[in-house]
């Protein structure tokens, strides 16, 4: 398992930038908010930590792609899927893997673009503490829908089409505690569905994506 | 007598065949009796005036495109379990209605909501939800549009309508959390509105039985759609085997 993480880590930093590119997107999606909606302070401040969450969101849908299709295209899953190691394992490593190049860098970039944003300044913890909890999730659900479209030529607008609605119910609470925290207001109540719908995510999804992996790899 | 019977394709599409024309004829009857009952020989109401009578085409489709998903749901654990093809087909048979469905709750809502809250759309919990069931209806469709081989499309759209079911119900609870709406509560099927005996927000029996008769007429028509449809779905299979076939002859 350690093994599979390391090598999917590896190709990630190694294989075109995969690592940074995330980041870069979420910057850009960042810096294109101010130029739409216009530079007014008080406006930007208000809308912040529900920019930074679509932001994340839309960095972490559009990094999914790599997930699993280049190992399809190269055979490497079928040998993932006959490995002694459970499928189910295989795919939550995997989700791990896209965790850590593309959820963890955007939970820290997160206060950076924040003060471009003119996020106001209790904002900055819930933002990275919503983050933190609701990217996981992310990735997991990612995967399951990654897993799905894997067998498909052109299946990138699809799988957004199947995942965005998958990924509302973690944009919904996740953007609600760090708009809730930037203004001071009560977050106990978002920010335990938040994590209860990541853990129940990590716990159960992995189960659905390995079984649908095997049935597109029949 | 047990209902897996009609697993067998040949068995269904001579079943339905001959149920079918009851079918259509009763839900023509239900719902055009339903509506002119409805839109002539019941009064306006008082606050919203003949507004109110979009009730009759805005609720039991409304209804539908929620039961639908759920119809859609049961077969699809039906396929997963039993690998019966016909329960698959009606899955996919169903999810073209059910859009529909959502579509025209979504539109008759609008109307509705324009001369009674005074806009075409809020970001109320219930208009919400369904926006995202349309959505959920969407991917579920180019999913099975996507896939070539017939049984992985069925399997994958299956598990796709599970996970979805879980993550629609989240979507209901969190965007309720979200916002707070509009639109009324449920005030139809809650018991103490039916018997009459809470004073809360109802629907009046002037209203209701007509609107009964409608919901009725409604779940018949798509009963019938559905009969129609799968039995489609079967033959085109049937014609894709049959062609695959002789191109294996020539």
């Amino acid at each position: 398992m350690i093994a599979l993480l390391m090598r999917d880590l590896r190709l990630a930093m190694r294989a075109g930038g995969g690592f940074g590119l995330g980041l870069a997107f979420f910057l850009i999606v960042t810096v294109m908010v101010p130029l739409s909606v216009g530079p007014q302070a008080a406006l930007l401040g208000s809308i912040a930590p529900g920019v930074l969450w679509l932001g994340a969101l839309l960095a972490c849908l559009l990094s999914l792609d790599r997930l699993l299709a280049l190992d399809w295209e190269d055979g490497s899953l079928d040998l993932l899927a006959t490995a002694p190691l459970p499928l189910e394992a295989a795919v939550s490593v995997k989700a791990l893997a896209h965790w850590i190049t593309t959820g963890l860098p955007l939970v820290l970039a997160a206060p950076v673009l924040g003060v471009l944003l003119n996020l106001p300044v209790p904002g900055f913890k819930w933002v990275m503490i919503s983050l933190l909890l609701g990217t996981p999730a992310l990735s997991v659900i990612g995967t399951f829908g990654a897993a799905l479209t894997v067998g498909l030529k052109r299946g990138g607008l699809l799988m957004s089409l199947l995942v965005m609605p998958l990924y509302m119910p973690t944009l919904i609470f996740g953007a609600e505690v760090a708009r809730r925290g930037a203004i001071g207001m009560d977050i106990q109540t978002p920010l335990l569905m938040l994590a209860g719908i990541s853990a129940a995510s990590i716990a159960l999804l992995p189960f659905a994506s390995a079984a649908v992996l095997r049935i597109n790899l029949r | 007598m047990s209902i897996w019977e009609y697993a067998n394709p040949k068995k269904f599409i001579t079943t339905t065949e001959r149920v079918m024309p009851v079918l259509w004829a009763a839900a023509a009857v239900c719902i055009v009796g339903g509506l002119i009952w409805g839109f002539f020989f019941t009064g306006d109401e008082v606050r919203q005036g003949a507004t109110v009578k979009i009730i009759y085409l805005h609720v039991p489709t409304a209804m539908l495109a929620i039961n639908i998903w759920v119809m859609m749901l049961v077969t699809s654990l039906v396929w997963l379990v039993r690998r019966h093809h016909v329960s698959a087909l009606a899955a996919r048979a169903a999810a073209p209605i059910g859009m529909v469905m959502t579509l025209i709750a979504l539109a008759t809502g609008a109307i509705w909501g324009q001369p009674t809250w005074g806009t075409w759309w809020v970001w109320d919990p219930r208009l919400t939800s369904f926006l995202i069931l349309f959505l959920f209806y969407l991917g579920y469709m180019a999913l099975w549009e996507a896939i070539d081989d017939a049984d992985t499309a069925a399997d994958l759209t299956s598990f796709l309508c599970l996970v979805g079911s879980v993550f629609a119900l989240l979507s209901r609870y969190a965007v309720n959390f979200w916002n707070q709406g509009l639109h009324q509560g449920a005030s139809i099927m809650r018991v103490g509105a039916v018997i009459g005996t809470d004073t809360e927000e109802k629907v009046n029996n002037i209203y209701f039985y007509p609107l009964m008769l409608c919901i009725l007429g409604f779940v018949l028509l798509f009963v019938a759609l559905l009969f129609y449809r799968t039995g489609t779905e079967i033959r085109a299979r049937r014609i894709k085997a049959l062609l695959a076939r002789e191109r294996v002859m020539a």
